[in-house]
């Protein structure tokens, strides 16, 4: 189920004309995409389809070469400040700083986001229980597993009660049970603070459970928006969102394998994190 | 999945300091950062002090006896004392760019630079946070001195002054080093440099020797380095030597405040 945005209210994001190269490399081409408030929005393709830059700029990590990006109304280079503010981002890579606790590296970010002194130490401790790390909190983040970590860093993300929080493919090189966790948690937190979700995945059976709508991005082009039950329905009864994809990029995801050399990188990164 | 009502943004955006506060907020927040790392891990604190206590025991001892370094009526290893503070704190402030790219290399800089601080103030918390570990590299060595039997000033207020210089010191070498960082952006590349840089920096410099012993080159060489300012202002602090303060803490600020533009100005290199 997909929320309406409430009448007068500004789109959580609106992409309109986004391009963004690298070189002569074309990594956007002309984006258009709107994400509604409330909404669990799925940004889906094959490594190198531009996802991961799609949400580097909508973040106001890479300024914008042409087109506009409004986070609720805001345009991303003109109020990047405000935008941030509105923003909790968990990039791809595991990115914690192991020399600190895993409360000292949430309460790191509560001061980075301003939370108010009265406030912090609770709401530290709120989101330490949510991810379910209060356990652990106090112990060296250099200890944790793999969940573990990808469970602090989305602490992290959610200590200033972000309107928007970014999932650039939360769940990579996690176990399946580890993946259903963080899944587990996003959805909690989605009910319990109403907040928007942007998130990118490889995994295809993950957007369908999860997400309201979904995106397909292929080369940096968006090839198909909406529900995985209209999308899925377009092909036919029995079709998985798989299918979905396969019929919009026109190749398996196993055999996808377009990434640059960023992507390689951010990958070989994460794996070395991950032993 | 259900969703819940979007809340109104007024209700998400809370605080929202104004610049100079949030300056100052940054700083102490990566100032803090630095002791929490520093209080579970003290292994380095030991390790680092061992080389200017080799500097003061067997370099500074020798060079008392042989009297080779003339310093007036002052004992070589009372002049060399604050030298040798200085040279630490250099040290560790050199090799701060390091941890910017490990930080770069871990997606944690990515993380910082999408909160909602101007990348001066990143710099700038990171350049205090520098500070910060340069303080207590400042004290170990302190002791050290005064256990060789070193006469140093214990007025508090000077002391207090000791630690603003080393602070303002640190500052500068790491936004040095930050910003060869943002230059070179690889870890291997920027020890090569720091290590090429430190001797010469440290040598070109009135750390082991006075600055009138050298010849006219390097002489010219030392004027132009924060190193030289850093020593004197801690000499005339801790041993009394007379120096122009006003001089010494102006080329201070002035550098730390040119490497934390320079360095802010390369931060989003690394980002990408």
């Amino acid at each position: 189920m997909s929320a309406e945005p409430a009448s007068g209210t500004a789109p959580a994001v609106e992409i309109t004309g986004l391009t963004h190269r690298f070189g002569d490399q074309v990594a956007v081409d002309s984006l258009d995409l709107t994400v509604s408030p409330g909404e669990c929005f799925g940004l889906l393709g094959p490594n190198g389809a531009g996802k991961t830059t799609t949400l580097r700029v909508l973040n106001t990590l890479y300024p914008p070469q042409s087109g506009t990006v409004r986070v609720f109304g805001l345009n991303v280079r003109a109020d990047a400040m405000s935008v941030r503010r509105m923003l909790g981002y968990v990039p791809q890579q595991l990115s914690i700083e192991g020399a600190l606790s895993g409360r000292e590296n949430v309460s790191w970010f509560a001061r980075l986001f301003d939370v108010p002194r009265r406030e912090r130490a609770g709401r530290v401790a709120e989101v330490l229980e949510i991810v379910d790390l209060t356990d652990a909190a106090d112990r060296l983040a250099s200890t944790y597993s793999g969940g573990m970590v990808r469970r602090l860093e989305l602490a992290q993300a959610l200590v200033n009660r972000p309107a928007l929080l970014v999932l650039d493919e939360p769940t990579v090189g996690l176990d399946p049970v580890a993946r259903d966790s963080v899944w587990a948690r996003v959805q909690e937190m989605q009910e319990r603070y109403g907040m928007t979700v942007l998130l990118t995945t490889h995994y295809m059976e993950e957007a369908d459970v999860l997400c309201d709508r979904v995106a397909l991005m292929h080369l940096g082009q968006l090839r198909a928006v909406g529900s995985p039950a209209e999308l899925k329905a377009e092909l036919g009864p029995e079709a998985s969102l798989e299918d979905v994809f396969r019929h919009h990029t026109g190749e398996s995801l196993a055999a996808s394998e377009k990434g640059g050399l960023r992507d390689v990188r951010g990958t070989r990164r994460t794996a070395q994190r991950m032993g | 999945m259900s969703v819940a009502p979007a809340a109104q943004r007024s209700v998400w955006v809370e605080s929202k300091p104004r610049a100079a506060l949030r300056l100052f907020s940054r700083i102490g927040t990566f100032c803090l950062v630095e002791l929490q790392k520093l209080r579970h891990d003290r292994t380095e604190l030991i390790t680092r002090a061992i080389q200017p206590i080799l500097w003061l025991v067997i370099f500074g001892q020798t060079f008392s006896r042989i009297r080779a370094i003339p310093t007036g009526n002052v004992p070589y290893l009372d002049y060399l004392a604050p030298g040798i503070i200085a040279q630490s704190a250099l040290f560790v402030a050199i090799f701060y760019g390091i941890q910017i790219i490990w930080e770069r290399d871990a997606g944690i800089l990515t993380k910082l630079l999408v909160t909602p601080s101007p990348r001066s103030a990143l710099v700038t918390g990171k350049a205090f946070a520098a500070g910060v570990r340069t303080i207590s590299q400042a004290i170990v060595v302190l002791i050290v001195a005064a256990l060789l039997g070193v006469s140093l000033t214990w007025n508090p207020l000077k002391l207090l002054a000791m630690l603003v210089v080393v602070v303002l010191g640190a500052a500068f070498f790491s936004c040095l080093s930050m910003t060869i960082a943002g230059l070179v952006l690889r870890r291997d590349r920027l020890m090569g440099i720091g290590q090429a840089i430190t001797m010469p920096l440290f040598f070109a410099s009135n750390a082991l020797y006075p600055v009138a012993l050298m010849p006219a080159w390097l002489r010219a060489i030392s004027h132009a380095n924060p190193l030289t300012y850093e020593v004197s202002a801690l000499r005339g602090l801790l041993i009394g030597l007379p120096t122009n303060y006003f001089l010494d803490f102006a080329v201070l600020v002035v550098a730390a405040f040119a490497g934390i533009c320079a360095a802010s100005a390369l931060l989003g290199r690394l980002a990408r």
